[in-house]
């Protein structure tokens, strides 16, 4: 069994190890969603606090969803109520939280590394659900979690991952997880949202600006969401993203009909994805969102389900299991 | 802290006899296999669900759906795991909705993890009745449990420990009495 998770802070310091450890530790999380009564006392009398500096629907009620279905309750702060509007900082508003006495923090905000700065601060466990440009790491287990049951194992495959590159931490953290099982990258979209930092950093990505040659072979394909309020920096139509970008059911072709098609959300049909690839067999969304509970609920339950203390358990024979 | 072997229990051939006497013992005090279900608390209570199952199809030409049973999520003493608590899938294959349930254990000790694995079933449902059927009885118990089927009771003291060791996980076949010594 791998070393033990304090954080959740990122993909990158992960073994590949820790990281299986992770997705086989959801599977039960799983099968749990499609039970008739979805309460467990697991977690009871613990509290995760949920500190979303950055507006979130999805990632927000996923995680107080995975918090609830674990008998947890939750605190929750969010951008738009918060006290950050009234200019206090971010340490003085997690310490504040800190001292309602949670059991761990999820925390998003819009500066990258500001998971880590809390937690080097605080004692409590830190889950990082977004900092700025970084890293995403629920997202891109989900994601792993959904693939590795569609397609059986992570290695090595071909994964191409369409659109706004640059801005997107959900791309950063699936790089970081994938590359890790020996996949190969291809980054596709308009040249400025694609920079060179990745296929320097590591052999097996590569670039293009053809979403056709991205395509070719791919056994996955992540199609990222346009933050619309980016296409001015330079400025970009959004019909001219739609012709050379959007994932159509004849390009997807090029890929296989195997190919799975992954979209963290919230997607918008007609812009990045045609609608006919969004309901097709080929399309994971809704997996997603389902198995997102289940790594949420499976990190939870590891970093605040499990004691501190050192001594075992006693007695019976089951506690060696 | 290490553990001492203080001698055998049951031999592979005893621990076969046993539990084909369980399987008996079940099937008559149940009139019969109808609407019966075995359930293994993991991990070795599972292949012992499983073998007496088979000596029940022995004695009444039946299947007896079998059931698996992970209580990791429903345990009470989960701030006391050192360790990350590993999860593993449970596996029923069936609506325990008005179902005559077995829960089939190695080994019956404090009965708190009974306590779990009941907790565990009601969240899938409403069995008709559960009983237990247990290799060991080694009494100490800290909650009111008791087995209603016991291939063997054993005394125990506090420092004792039963291992069962079944070829389906062990890679050996045999029941021991152990002693920790600090």
């Amino acid at each position: 069994m791998p070393e033990r998770l304090r954080d959740l802070l990122a993909i990158e310091p992960l073994t590949a190890e820790q990281i299986t450890f992770l997705l086989d530790e959801a599977k039960p999380f799983q099968e749990f969603q499609r039970h008739p009564l979805k309460k467990l006392a697991t977690l009871r009398g613990k509290t995760a606090a949920l500190a979303f500096f950055e507006p979130s629907t999805r990632t927000r009620i996923s995680f107080a969803t995975a918090a609830s279905r674990l008998g947890a309750d939750t605190m929750n702060l969010q951008a738009e109520s918060s006290s950050l509007s009234k200019g206090e900082s971010l340490l003085d508003t997690v310490r504040t939280l800190d001292a309602m006495k949670p059991d761990c923090i999820v925390m998003r905000h819009s500066s990258s590394g500001a998971a880590a700065f809390v937690a080097s601060r605080l004692e409590i466990p830190i889950i990082n659900a977004g900092d700025g440009m970084h890293e995403h790491p629920t997202q891109a287990l989900l994601d792993a979690l959904t693939v590795r049951d569609r397609r059986g194992s992570l290695a090595g495959l071909r994964v191409a991952i369409i659109g706004d590159i640059l801005h997107s931490r959900v791309a950063r953290s699936n790089l970081q997880l994938l590359g890790k099982f020996g996949c190969q990258f291809t980054l596709c979209g308009p040249a400025m949202w694609v920079p060179r930092e990745f296929e320097c950093a590591n052999q097996s990505v590569r670039r293009t600006s053809r979403i056709e040659e991205a395509l070719e072979g791919a056994d996955m394909v992540i199609v990222l969401r346009v933050q619309q309020e980016r296409l001015h920096e330079p400025k970009l139509p959004l019909d001219e993203y739609i012709l050379l970008y959007q994932l159509t059911p004849e390009r997807l072709r090029l890929a296989g009909p195997e190919a799975l098609v992954l979209h963290p959300g919230p997607m918008i049909r007609g812009l990045e994805i045609d609608p006919a690839v969004a309901d097709g067999p080929q399309s994971c969304v809704l997996e997603q969102v389902t198995n997102g509970l289940a790594v949420r609920m499976a990190l939870l339950f590891l970093l605040i389900g499990g004691g501190s203390e050192s001594d075992p358990p006693k007695g019976s024979t089951h506690a060696a299991d | 802290m290490s553990v001492v072997e203080k001698k055998q229990l049951m031999s592979a051939t005893e621990i076969d006899r046993t539990l084909q006497r369980l399987a008996h013992e079940i099937v008559e005090k149940s009139g019969g296999t109808a609407n019966l279900a075995l359930i293994g608390i993991r991990r070795r209570g599972v292949p012992l669900a499983q073998r007496v199952a088979r000596a029940m199809r022995g004695i009444d030409g039946v299947d007896v759906p079998v059931g698996t049973l992970d209580i990791t999520l429903y345990r009470d003493d989960l701030s006391k795991v050192a360790q990350h608590p590993v999860v593993h899938s449970s596996d029923i294959p069936f609506a325990v909705d008005d179902k005559d349930l077995i829960l089939v254990d190695d080994v019956l000790y404090t009965g708190r993890t009974i306590r779990a694995a009941m907790n565990g079933l009601f969240d899938l449902g409403r069995p008709k009745r559960v009983r237990l059927a247990v290799l060991i009885d080694r009494g100490h118990r800290e909650l009111p449990v008791e087995a209603s089927f016991v291939g063997r009771h054993v005394q125990t003291s506090s420092r004792e420990i039963i291992e069962v060791r079944l070829n389906e996980v062990d890679k050996e076949e045999r029941v021991m009495l152990v002693e920790r010594v600090d």
